[in-house]
This record gives structure tokens, C-alpha cells and sequence, in this order.
């Protein structure tokens, strides 16, 4: 496994060359092209800020000046984190023909997924960055900012082993593929993108001595961790106060993406088969 | 003897049945022993390849023959490394570029040119090398003008040969091709059979996979006949051609044999129960008093009011019952006839009918001047032909036996099937006796490959 490992880093090329011809064959053929990349989150903004601030007007504490802008530090990087794993559940499938036909490292194929989504997460970013340095009171510092890279690595290993495992297991299970919509749905609604963590920390009851049920259910979320961190960075005032758990999180994702990795490859020898 | 390039040990390749039910054993199994099909019953696999060891020295070009399903592929597939052996070993030495399909990695919607480049890297290549051979691979396949267009854009000739050019310029040292050097038109043929033999000459190892015996024997060194998982044959390509066709025919010999007891037995089972058809059958010959009202348009069947009966009919080569002939063989058609009481008036007639329908040759006692004199019990009526001067193609007969005035007695329409082979592929329904003959001024020398 260690040895599959060590050549994953040898199809950089290859990976590199995936990615780029899927961000090219994404836009091709539409008029706007790679501008899509810019003017996607910017709807997807426009949409939940009308809902949230006409249709369905809520005020949340700590949040309720600049809620576009808050929801936006969260909603870029579940974006990247959403598609990369639906895109991963099906790169296997899709690429049937490479398995199948070719002598081609499978394990390329999430890799490309997760990366070809994160560029675009990369390039909604100057978006997010004008927005917060003409609309936000409290613009994040340089020593903030520093933070930021750390962030993105950890969600990205996160990302990459939930990939490889959900590539492999819809290899044999196809049910996986649609039910994968629906949980990343209920996950959504259970970070705290669309809320500050803090609305739901207080909530719920405490079980046998436990802090109360919304505080343990923001904490066994991977993913509230990585939105805290971004809106900690970016939107709140102060310092980076939530590193500790990122840090615990970056342990956390390593070990996840080695499993996955491991699942991947004792699964490998079947997915020409099944695909 | 130098060591194997591609080196077979005992390989064993299993394949689950298809059944969703079992997904979880398979998920199971090779989770835990790293193979699909260790945990399902024998009833639930299929073994594509049975136990084959197989050497294949360097620079040798090896063809693999066999019927459809026989295996071929999924052994190529070993060597390609793109599936895993159940069991067994799998050595192959050097780069390998297995055309198994072609144009496998392209993306319709990006340009051929940027496809080029990332099928190359995909077969192993540096961005340098490909850009390096670009140029020749692009006139290889002859793209020119389209290189900048998508690929969804091409046609499918020129997607597969596109796909070609890059694969076998990735200069590998193991070239594995599945069926595809049918690709394309007559001249890219031949550009990839030149290819090909550029390959044999700088001493490349080929492992070929064709339905074309004539691509074997002329250009394998060695040939592997595979049925059913295992190696039946392996050598001189003539001698393991001849052995495979000599099988195949045997086979149609049988599946032909069977076919015709099929029919027969069809007639003669809704013969006896005559109203009570049963439902479905209707395509199944019938038996009955009365012929078609347009003989021209009647299916195979068998009708007459009798009392002669021709209870057997048999095709016979050299004394031997056969359905499958060479073209020219000895063809004898034997009729047991009998008549539960004496008959002065009758006339036995044959006709023979292309696979399209057309009467090739038709004839009968009464056309050929032969006054009935008195058929009583039983006997034998014997059609001889010298020699079998049809084309090759599947033929079936007519036999009848009437009266002078065309009253039925019994009739078999199209129920017997043989089948012709050939050395030449003439056209036609008729090879008249012919040979051809040339002036001093006008040369010309049997092919090469006709002994």
C-alpha cells in the first residue's frame, strides 16, 4: 500500500494533465466559460441571501449586519467539499472505459475529482476576498490570513478520503451515488453555514454529563470544524481562536485519507470488474 | 533460450456471474482476501481462463485464436495488467501498450491535439516525448485538419485512429492488440498491418488477439488456439489454424446435425396430435394434408397425404453422414422411402436453395425421364453428386415424393441444412468447371500464400 502510495505522488503529471483537461471540458461549449467559475457562487450568494433575508427573514446573533458575507465564507468551501465527493462517488463509474480498457491507477480519478474542485474553489476566492475588503468592518489581519492555506489543507486531505472511500464503495454498491445527494443535504443543514456555531452550541439536552447535544453534534462534525475555522478567519473579528480543533482535525483527515487510501487499494483489483 | 517476456503461470481468471444478490460476499471477499470470487459457490462463477501457462520469448508474435467467449480477450487483459489473476502469475517484462480499445482515455469535448497529449501521459509518456512524436503521430493517423476540433466532432474512423497512432507511438516493448487492426478504411489497414511488421522487425513482442486466420499465418511466428478458458493448441500457426477450423467445422457439423433433427422432430410432433398445436409453435414446421396454397412463399415444413413416406433423409460424404462440404467434395443424398401399399405412380424430386432463397438447382425423376414402374415396402433412393460445385454458404434442400400430376405425397420443404466451405471466396450461386489461362504476353504468378 505504502509502495501505491508513493506512486500516487509519481502520476503528478498525469493528475495534473486530468485536471487541467477537466476544467477545460467543463466550460467548453458554453458562452461565458470560465467565467462560470465566478458567476456560480455569486448566484448561489444571491439565491440564499434573497431567502434568507426576504423570504424567510431570520436574525442571528453576531451576524445579522453582514449575513451575506458570512454565509459566503462558509458556502465557497462546502461548494468545493459537495462536489468533490459527488463528482468522486461517480469518477469510477464515468471512466469505465479507462478502467476497463487500459492499464490506467484508478485512484488518479478522486484525485482529480477533489483537485478540479478545489481550483474552482480557488478561483471563486477573489470574489469572497473583494467582498470582504469593501463590505466587512472588520477586514481579516495578516497574521489571520496565515491561517487560510491551513485551512484549505486540511479540508482538502478531508475531502480526498472521503473520496477515495465513496469512489470504491460505489464500485459495488450504486445505491450509494443517490443516496450521497441526500446526506450531504442533511450535513449541510447541520454545519453551521447557514448559522453562527454559536446559535446551536447552548441548544438541546445534556446527555449524562455531556455538554448540551448541539455542542457534541457541532463537534463530531468534521466539516463545522472547517466552516468555523473560515468564518473565524475571514469574518469574525479577533484571533484565530478555533485551532486547536483544526489541528486535531488535521490528524483526524490524515488518518481518514490513509484508510480510504487502504480501502481503495484492497479494492483496486475489483473495479474492473464491476465498474 | 532467452527468459520469457510475458511469462504465464498456471493463471486462473474467475468472473462472478452476474447477480446482485451476492454483492456483499464479492465486497467481502475482496476486502479480506483481496479476491472477488473466493467466497461464492462454483455454480456462481465463470472461469474465463482455466489453468494456462503460457511463454512468450522476445520479439516473438504471438496470434491468439479461439471462438467468441473462448477467453482471448480476458487472457489479454491478464497481460495487460488490467485485471488480476484469481489465481496463477502474470510476468510481464517492459513497457506494454495494450490495444485493447481504442481512444479508450479520450474526452469528446477537448481538442484532438490536447488529446493526444493526454492519452500519451496516459500511456506512460513524457510531455517531451509526446511533443516529439506529435507530429508523426498526427500524419499517422491522418488528422491534419482537424487536429483543433473536439474529438466529438470526428468520425469514428478517425476517433479509432487517432487512438491507434497514439498507442503504438508510445514505442512500447510489449504491443497487445485485441481485434482492432480491422480499423478503418482498406488503406489505413494496411498502414497498420506496415506497422505492425516495423514492430516484428525491431524485435517487439506482439501478443495478437484475431478472428483473421490469414493475419496469423501470415504474420505470427506462433499461434495459441483458446477454448473455453484453456489452451487447446499451440505452435505452428498453420498446423493450430488448421486444427481450430477442422474443430470449428466439426461444431457446425454438429449444431447443423442438430438443427435438422430439430426440425424433423418438430414436424412429426405436431403431426401427430394435428388440431391441438401447441401455442407458440406456429413458426415450427407443421404437417399437413394439403400443401401451401403459394409454394414460393412456404416456410420450412412438411406436408403430403402420403402413402409414400420418406422417412429419412441423409447427406453423405465419402459413405459418412456430414453437413459440412468443401467445395467440389462428393455430395450424396439418401432418401429412405416406403408405402404401407404398392404405389405405380410416383416421382422423387430434390431441390437445393441458397441462404437467400434462390433456387440453385432443381430436379426430378419424372424431368429426368424415369417411368415409375411399382414402390412397394420400403427402399432407398440415392442422389449422387460428383462434385459439389456451389459456392461457399449454408444450403438447404427440398425433397419431395409425388405423383406425375404433382399431388403430394410427402414433402420436406427446407427442413435439411448443409453447409458449403470454400478456398475461394467467388460470388455467385453456380461454379461452372473453369480454369484460367494466359497469353505469354500477360504474366501472372499464384499467391504466395496458396500452396
Amino acid at each position: 500500500m505504502l509502495n501505491n502510495l508513493w506512486r500516487l505522488f509519481g502520476y503528478r503529471v498525469l493528475i495534473q494533465t486530468l485536471v487541467v483537461r477537466e476544467l477545460k471540458a467543463r466550460y467548453r461549449g458554453s458562452v461565458l466559460g470560465f467565467f462560470w467559475s465566478f458567476a456560480n457562487p455569486l448566484l448561489l450568494l444571491l439565491v440564499y441571501t434573497f431567502v434568507f433575508s426576504v423570504v424567510l427573514p431570520s436574525r442571528f446573533d453576531g451576524v445579522e449586519d453582514n449575513y451575506a458575507l458570512f454565509l459566503f465564507c462558509g458556502l465557497l468551501p462546502w461548494t468545493w467539499f459537495t462536489s468533490a465527493l459527488t463528482e468522486s462517488s461517480n469518477a469510477l463509474l464515468a471512466n469505465g472505459n479507462l478502467i476497463k480498457k487500459v492499464l490506467f491507477p484508478a485512484e488518479v480519478l478522486p484525485v482529480v475529482a477533489v483537485l478540479a474542485n478545489m481550483v474552482h474553489f480557488f478561483l471563486a476566492l477573489p470574489i469572497l476576498f473583494i467582498a470582504l475588503a469593501l463590505f466587512s468592518a472588520t477586514p481579516p489581519g495578516f497574521t489571520e490570513l496565515l491561517w487560510f492555506p491551513a485551512v484549505v489543507a486540511v479540508q482538502f486531505i478531508l475531502t480526498l478520503g472521503f473520496g477515495l472511500m465513496l469512489a470504491a464503495l460505489t464500485v459495488h454498491f450504486r445505491d450509494i451515488k443517490d443516496l450521497l445527494g441526500n446526506l450531504l443535504t442533511l450535513w449541510f443543514f447541520a454545519t453551521p453555514i447557514l448559522y453562527p456555531w454559536t446559535m446551536v452550541t447552548s441548544r438541546g439536552p445534556s446527555i449524562g454529563g455531556l455538554p448540551p447535544a448541539g455542542k457534541v453534534l457541532m463537534d463530531v462534525n468534521p466539516f463545522a470544524h472547517i466552516a468555523i475555522s473560515y468564518q473565524e478567519i475571514l469574518f469574525f473579528d479577533g484571533p484565530f481562536g478555533h485551532w486547536k480543533w483544526l489541528l486535531a482535525l488535521a490528524l483526524g483527515g490524515v488518518a481518514l485519507f490513509l484508510a480510504g487510501f487502504a480501502l481503495f487499494d484492497r479494492l483496486r483489483d475489483s473495479f474492473a470488474e464491476e465498474v | 533460450m532467452t527468459d520469457p517476456v510475458i511469462a504465464l503461470r498456471d493463471v486462473t481468471k474467475l468472473y462472478r456471474r452476474y447477480a446482485y444478490r451476492r454483492q456483499f460476499s464479492t465486497l467481502k471477499s475482496a476486502l479480506l482476501k483481496g479476491s472477488l470470487a473466493s467466497e461464492l459457490e462454483p455454480s456462481e462463477v465463470l472461469r474465463a481462463v482455466d489453468g494456462v501457462s503460457l511463454d512468450v520469448s522476445p520479439g516473438a508474435t504471438v496470434g491468439l485464436i479461439g471462438r467468441n467467449g473462448s477467453g482471448k480477450s480476458t487472457l489479454l487483459k491478464l497481460v495487460a495488467g488490467i485485471t488480476k489473476p484469481t489465481t496463477g502469475k502474470v510476468d510481464v517484462r517492459g513497457r506494454i501498450s495494450a490495444l485493447i480499445e481504442l481512444g479508450a482515455g479520450f474526452h469528446p469535448e477537448i481538442s484532438g491535439r490536447e488529446n493526444i497529449f493526454i492519452n500519451g501521459v496516459m500511456l506512460g509518456l513524457t510531455k517531451r516525448e509526446i511533443a516529439r512524436r506529435f507530429d508523426e503521430i498526427v500524419e499517422f493517423a491522418e488528422v491534419e485538419d482537424f487536429i483543433d476540433s473536439p474529438v466529438k466532432t470526428y468520425s469514428s474512423g478517425m476517433y479509432m485512429r487517432l487512438g491507434f497512432a497514439v498507442a503504438v507511438h508510445v514505442d512500447p516493448d510489449v504491443l497487445l492488440i485485441d481485434e482492432v487492426l480491422a480499423v478503418g478504411d482498406e488503406g489505413f489497414s494496411l498502414k497498420c498491418l506496415d506497422k505492425f511488421s516495423e514492430f516484428k522487425r525491431r524485435g517487439k513482442t506482439i501478443l495478437l488477439v484475431t478472428h483473421g486466420l490469414g493475419l496469423v499465418q501470415r504474420y505470427c511466428d506462433e499461434a495459441v488456439w483458446v477454448d473455453a478458458g484453456r489452451i487447446r493448441g499451440q505452435g505452428d500457426p498453420r498446423r493450430v489454424v488448421h486444427t481450430y477450423t477442422t474443430d470449428i467445422a466439426s461444431n457446425e457439423e454438429h449444431a447443423l446435425a442438430s438443427a435438422d433433427r430439430k426440425a424433423l422432430a418438430a414436424t412429426e410432433a405436431s403431426g401427430a396430435g394435428a388440431d391441438d398445436t401447441p401455442e407458440g409453435s406456429t413458426d415450427l414446421p407443421v404437417v399437413t394434408e394439403e400443401p401451401p396454397t403459394d409454394m414460393f412463399q412456404a416456410a420450412q415444413g412438411r406436408w403430403g397425404a402420403g402413402p409414400v413416406r420418406i422417412d429419412r433423409v441423409a447427406l453423405e460424404r465419402d459413405g459418412a453422414e456430414a453437413h459440412v462440404f468443401r467445395s467440389g467434395d462428393r455430395l450424396a443424398i439418401r432418401l429412405g422411402v416406403s408405402t404401407p401399399e404398392p404405389v405405380r405412380d410416383f416421382v422423387f424430386g430434390i431441390s437445393i436453395f441458397n441462404a437467400e432463397g434462390v433456387c440453385c438447382y432443381g430436379t426430378n425423376t419424372d424431368i429426368e425421364e424415369f417411368e415409375p414402374v411399382e414402390l412397394s415396402g420400403s427402399g432407398e433412393v440415392i442422389f449422387d453428386i460428383d462434385s459439389l460445385d456451389l459456392v461457399e454458404g449454408t444450403y438447404k434442400l427440398d425433397v419431395a415424393a409425388h405423383t406425375r400430376n404433382g399431388l403430394q405425397y410427402d414433402y420436406h420443404r427446407l427442413l435439411h441444412t448443409f453447409r458449403v466451405k470454400s478456398h475461394t471466396k467467388d460470388a455467385g450461386i453456380y461454379r461452372p468447371r473453369h480454369r484460367w489461362s494466359f497469353s505469354s504476353g500477360v504474366r501472372l504468378a499464384p499467391h504466395p500464400m496458396s500452396r
